[in-house]
């Protein structure tokens, strides 16, 4: 046994050894890389560190920040039904909103790949328009106004499906879903520009190879040839995708208010507000927000493993 | 002589087919189906914005109109010339906001641009103890952006002093994973005998970076210049700049856009002017950027 870890300890050494040659050599390459090393360390990493540290401490900005175990994530847990609402809203938008952006985005993609080529730019802008268009959601609570001057309710009452008109945005029952089709509406982002992108990229060749092989249809073609090639493009896109579905709180604050009735569009990130900026429980936010990043990464993980099976 | 020729012949004979013949797999039924399919939903997609600027050119008796029309009866830029009233008469003076925000957009960008490229080169072109592990961090990071790290930021900030100056955000601005990993992604294409070749006739590693490395990837400074503008041009910075004068001009908007009943007109004039900026940039930069997404896939 102790020959074994000496073994290991003496390999260790060699190994450091060897990376410490090629760090001594590679000086420049660490000179080039330090600026941006530096401030990402400072701005990106530390911030999750300090985020996980503070979550196990009582901290308000004034007093120095007190060390009290789980008990952030204890009365998350157990006291703070809020929370478990804010939770629960979340991942209903992330589940919905999710998968169905990320599919949306490669479907147009893929749909508008083999159009002419000023046809696919400027459907490419349609596309991508409102992802980047400031706060034009806002626009959705004029269509979904609480009364008559609504142009849902007005369609709708003019059909006869309804009688007097609903309070969309105030109404939790219908608060959700309404979030949900706004989100879905500029989920084509990032991740659609990278499916479009890579989608142009596929070598021609496979598709004749895959002919004479006996593809059959559009839908063999999607799944033996275009998907695996798309692979990197995918995990890129499921990485913008995570960011989106979790990180959601614009517009649910902007359409149903802040806090919204019941809390029925309380999300992770307004409850993390709410802690942070409103009552300045900073221990309390950041717990909020170290449980977010686990729920992230998590996601990410099951994702890649998910898309390695793509197209076997 | 006759042997190239001969070679160009043949290269012409496999390409034909290719462009002439009809897809297999495709039908005309299916084609125009499709078109129709897109139609529509590009119709859908766009309706929102389409609104929202036709409500911008709506003269106000024409907002309140019932029931409400659709497009504007008869447009007129009214709001807009309303909206610069406003904002003349604010005690911060429109200029300041403008100013603000021009500032924090070009020195974050530039910034930016320098800091991430260097990085993303050696990141691309080198081999070194740590390069693997470090970009794997940053493409966690870029999961990580945004408000779920505005709080321990906002402490860091605050440490640091920079609550309430531009620094607050042009330095953040700089370590943002996306330009990076992209700027990454593209440097990786180039091909390394460039850099080699360089490098035998002499040159430095700084100058293999600003005259050989960073001329050939116009495509992706050109993305990561629109993708930095974009995010800080939305940037309200209501959070760690509390000053009225170091406000950005798209918060300024959108306090006139929160000003109630009476501002409707200027509200959806508001809308436009924000999202204008970042849709007319993506317009003239379309074909760059994705050319520089299509080296955006992340390998396991």
């Amino acid at each position: 046994m102790k020959e074994f870890f000496d073994k290991y300890v003496k390999l260790r050494k060699h190994n450091a050894k060897i990376a410490w040659k090629k760090a001594k050599r590679a000086k420049m390459c660490y000179a080039f890389l330090a600026p941006y090393a530096i401030l990402f360390a400072m701005f990106f990493i530390f911030p999750v560190v300090a985020s996980i540290y503070f979550s196990f401490t009582y901290y308000n900005i004034l007093e120095s920040p007190r060390f009290i175990g789980l008990q952030n994530y204890i009365s998350l847990v157990l006291e703070d039904d809020i929370f478990l609402t804010s939770i629960k809203n979340t991942f209903m938008i992330a589940i919905i909103t999710g998968p169905l952006g990320y599919i949306m985005s490669f479907l147009f993609a893929w749909l508008i790949n083999e159009l002419p080529r000023w046809v696919r730019s400027v459907a490419v802008i349609v596309f991508y328009a409102p992802s980047i268009a400031g706060n034009c959601y806002v626009i959705f609570s004029v269509f979904f106004r609480g009364d008559a001057y609504g142009y849902v309710n007005a369609i709708l009452m003019n059909m006869g499906i309804i009688d007097a008109p609903i309070l969309w945005l105030i109404n939790p029952t219908y608060m959700l879903p309404i979030c949900m089709l706004v989100i879905l509406w500029m989920s084509l982002g990032t991740g659609f520009l990278s499916f479009v992108a890579g989608l142009q990229g596929v070598d021609k060749a496979q598709f004749e190879a895959g002919y004479m092989d006996g593809i059959k249809n559009r839908w063999q073609e999607l799944w033996y040839i275009t998907l695996p090639n798309m692979k990197p493009m995918l995990m890129f896109g499921a990485v913008m995708s995570i960011t989106q579905a979790f990180g959601v709180c614009d517009v649910t604050m902007a359409l149903c208010g802040y806090p919204s009735t019941d809390y029925a569009a309380r999300t992770i990130v307004t409850h993390l507000f709410d802690y942070g900026y409103s009552r300045f429980e900073m221990g309390y936010a950041c717990a909020i927000a170290t449980v977010l990043f686990l729920i992230m990464i998590l996601c990410n993980k099951a994702i890649q493993a998910l898309l390695r099976r793509v197209g076997t | 002589m006759s042997k190239k020729a001969k070679k160009e012949v043949q290269e012409k004979e496999y390409r034909k087919p290719l462009i002439k013949k009809r897809k297999p797999n495709r039908s005309i039924g299916g084609d125009i189906a499709l078109y129709v399919f897109l139609a529509l939903v590009a119709f859908v997609m766009a309706f929102p914005i389409i609104y929202a600027v036709s409500s911008a050119l709506k003269p106000l008796d024409e907002l309140f109109k019932f029931p409400p029309t659709i497009f504007a009866q008869h447009p007129t830029l009214d709001n807009f010339s309303d909206l610069f009233i406003t904002m003349g008469k604010s005690w911060v003076t429109f200029s300041r906001y403008l100013f603000n925000t021009v500032f924090i957009t070009a020195v974050g960008t530039a910034g930016h641009l320098i800091i991430a490229s260097m990085g993303a080169f050696v990141l691309a072109k080198y081999e070194f103890p740590g390069a693997q592990g470090f970009f794997k961090v940053v493409t966690v990071a870029m999961m990580f952006t945004g408000y779920a790290t505005a709080i321990p930021n906002y402490i860091i900030l605050n440490k640091l002093g920079w609550i309430d100056t531009y620094w607050a955000i042009i330095i953040p601005a700089f370590a943002s994973p996306m330009g990076f990993f992209l700027m990454k992604q593209f440097m990786e294409g180039l091909p390394t005998s460039l850099i080699e070749a360089a490098k035998i006739d002499g040159a430095n590693e700084w100058k293999v970076f600003s005259g050989i490395v960073m001329p050939n990837v116009k495509p992706a400074w050109m993305t990561l210049i629109i993708f930095s503008v974009q995010a800080l041009w939305n940037n309200k910075a209501s959070t760690y700049i509390y000053s009225e004068e170091r406000k950005t001009l798209v918060y300024a908007l959108q306090q006139i856009q929160a000003g109630g009943i009476a501002r409707t007109g200027q509200g959806a004039a508001v809308l436009v002017v924000v999202m204008i900026v970042p849709i007319a940039i993506f317009i003239f930069s379309e074909s760059q950027i994705l050319e520089t997404m299509a080296s955006s896939g992340l390998k396991d």
